[in-house]
């Protein structure tokens, strides 16, 4: 067994561990911080196939981003455990089944002759100085140019979306706005009544 | 793998589009309420540019860009060009309406045009990939668009099915073309189709593929048994959204069959296959769509299921898989959308603030209200039903035509028998207009622009039917000028 051999089954183990971790542990932070110890573990098999900059990249937005807005939502909402516990194992069955006919079912497309390991001849292995970073961005800034800026289009219609449906100016907020402040006139404020001079009221009509 | 000023010159009513999207959605912040016009005023500026670019810049033959992602042939000019002028129409038509419930915004206009730079995207597509970008782009931007009236329980309810059944037939669509992906080893259209005409392809895993695209493709036109969301989403998007939804789409869901099946697909063994299998979707979509109509009380409801009867007529004509169905079947999603435009454009005439006019009985007595928008309705009816004089006699004509040719006749007899049970609902509709009492008397009111275009949109279908040669020459022309 060479040493790559090792490290794959060393992650590969980690990898299944801590994913089956963030299902079964009862604290919901430690779900999410076995879901970043995963992220990692994949990451780390990612390099192993010569992925650099995937690899990284789901370092960077996953554990980096994603899993920290995850766990600052779940450190701030007060989630009742019970509940989301409930039904765990009514739900269990019906998993495993859709589970087990899930693993057949890419047993049989991977174990058949069209994905088989004769059908995929391994890659001629690159150069040292070869960089895959490289090689991804001359191909998204060129070849794929057109694909890669609707995508970003798609991107900025999410943004509009997010903001259409979920943005409403409360109209009880209450706030100050200096350049009307500044800009205010005296008659905007004071108004003079004129009014007829009242005759001094002889006294004691209030009592 | 440079690109050079030709690759830019190619995408430039996409390019156009996208920046005056960008630049209303700048300007809209510095609007008033009172000012929203200038946004609508630019949305409709912008569509009106990109259709007269893409008509002037128009070429005969196949013009391929962007390193194989693009393409520009007569079917995309016209496609989009048509696309261009309904989205307009619908911002037209949806003035009054949107702005009695707080729709008529900048972003109801950005939506509707990043909608219409996807449907642009989806219909010049060369690439596997282009075509679900395209997709995603659109139907991100009817997703939203739909929930966009957010304080209705109606509209909410509708944009999550549809948001969740979308969801459920992109990833089908996905899962089929990396199938297509597995066998060819290509992602680029014609190296695709090359790929299998050489024989190089394993046929078990594109058989695989096919069929998840047929499905994917079936949910997208909402033919049946992928049509469960269309009528929730008909009636609970407010009806503006509704027009849209039901016109312009179909006009790109046409070019994404032509893309995918014909295109990318064409192989006389894969013909045979996915001509089996639209053909159960056909059938099933007239039988289901229009005797499922007839019992519906609510007109969006009702158009709901009239436009899945209509889909099954447009697959009629690419189930014939010949140049000159393939023709007729755009004839038909191009008459589709018009007398769409106009049957919903009638809808939101109707509508006031705080009334919807959705329901049958809204439209009894228009006669008595207004004889020229009961005549107009009545010309939009009798198109969709196919009675003669209208367009939508020939354009299910032209389709049966193309399917007797390709030597099917029991599918012709199929699709007359079920036009003439849809005919009854349509002629309801008419009785209801002329031969009941009016329930509702409160005046019509439209600003000019809606009056004059509805009426335009109204006449037009008589007029086309009337003269529909040179609409139906335009259509052959741009399928085998792309072919």
């Amino acid at each position: 067994m060479s040493f790559q051999t090792a490290i794959f089954y060393a992650f590969a183990a980690i990898l299944l561990f801590a994913a089956l971790r963030v299902i079964t542990a009862r604290n919901p932070v430690h779900s999410a911080l076995f879901l970043v110890l995963a992220f990692v573990t994949a990451a780390g098999l990612w390099m192993l196939l010569e992925a650099e900059f995937l690899a990284i990249v789901l370092v960077l937005v996953y554990v980096g981003a994603v899993m920290v807005l995850f766990l600052f939502v779940v450190m701030m909402l007060d989630i009742n455990l019970d509940r989301l516990r409930e039904g765990y194992w009514d739900y269990l069955v019906p998993a495993l089944v859709v589970a087990g006919v899930m693993v057949l079912e890419m047993a049989t497309i991977l174990l058949g002759r069209y994905f088989s390991l004769e059908g995929m001849p391994r890659p001629s292995p690159r150069p040292a100085d070869y960089s895959n970073t490289r090689e991804l961005g001359r191909l998204v800034y060129t070849e794929y140019v057109y694909p890669f800026e609707v995508a970003a289009v798609l991107l900025l219609v999410a943004i509009v979306a997010a903001i259409a449906l979920t943005l409403r100016a409360r109209k009880d907020s209450k706030f100050q706005d200096p350049a009307r402040q500044v800009k205010v006139k005296r008659a905007d404020r004071v108004r003079l009544v004129s009014m007829p001079a009242e005759k001094p009221a002889g006294g004691g009509k209030e009592g | 793998m440079t690109l050079s000023a030709a690759d830019y010159l190619a995408v430039w009513p996409e390019i156009l589009v996208l920046v005056m999207v960008c630049v209303i959605l700048v300007v809209d912040l510095f609007l008033r309420e009172s000012q929203r016009v200038i946004g609508y005023a630019l949305a409709l500026a912008t569509l009106a540019a990109a259709a007269g670019l893409i008509a002037l810049s128009s070429m005969p033959g196949r013009v391929v860009a962007l390193n194989g992602m693009f393409v520009d042939d007569p079917l995309a000019d016209a496609l989009k060009i048509a696309v261009c002028l309904v989205a307009g129409v619908v911002v037209v038509y949806s003035r009054g309406y949107a702005t009695a419930r707080g729709l008529f915004k900048g972003e109801f206009f950005c939506l509707v045009l990043f909608a219409a730079l996807g449907m642009m995207v989806m219909i010049s597509a060369n690439h596997l990939l282009m075509l679900y970008l395209g997709l995603e782009l659109l139907s991100l931007s009817l997703y939203a668009l739909v929930a966009l009236q957010r304080d209705s329980r109606d509209a909410t309810e509708a944009a999550m099915k549809y948001f969740v059944l979308g969801a459920l037939a992109s990833g089908l669509l996905l899962y089929g073309m990396s199938m297509i992906y597995g066998a060819t080893g290509q992602l680029e259209i014609p190296k695709v189709a090359a790929t299998i005409a050489e024989g190089r392809a394993n046929s078990t895993i594109l058989m695989f593929g096919l069929v998840f695209l047929v499905a994917g493709v079936g949910f997208k036109l909402g033919a049946v048994p992928f049509h469960m969301w269309v009528p929730d989403v008909y009636q609970g998007a407010p009806t503006a959204v509704t027009m849209f939804i039901g016109t312009a789409p179909k006009l790109a869901a046409f070019a994404f069959v032509m893309r995918l099946l014909v295109e990318t697909l064409g192989a006389p063994a894969l013909v045979a296959e996915w001509r089996q299998m639209l053909t159960l979707l056909a059938v099933a979509s007239l039988a289901v769509g229009n005797v499922a109509a007839i019992a519906q009380t609510n007109l969006k409801r009702m158009l709901a299921y009239s436009t899945i009867s209509h889909m099954g007529f447009l697959l009629l004509g690419v189930i014939a898989a010949r140049p000159d169905g393939y023709g007729a079947a755009m004839f038909y999603a191009m008459v589709y959308a018009m007398t769409g435009l106009g049957a919903f454009g009638m809808i939101l005439l109707l509508a006031r603030d705080g009334f919807e006019a959705d329901r049958l009985e809204d439209f009894k007595g228009l006669n008595r209200r207004s004889p020229w928008y009961a005549f107009l309705m009545l010309l939009l009816m009798f198109s969709m039903a196919g009675v003669p004089p209208t367009v939508g006699f020939y354009a299910k004509l032209a389709v049966i035509e193309a399917v007797v040719q390709a030597g099917q006749v029991w599918l012709a007899i199929v699709a007359v028998l079920m036009s003439l049970i849809g005919a009854f609902y349509y002629l309801r509709m008419v009785k209801l207009m002329y031969f009941d009492e009016p329930s509702d008397t409160a005046p019509i009111s439209a600003d000019m622009g809606v009056r004059v275009l509805l009426s335009i949109n109204g006449l037009a279908a008589l007029a086309v039917g009337l003269l529909p040669g040179w609409l139906m020459a335009l259509c052959q022309k741009a399928i085998q000028g792309s072919l």
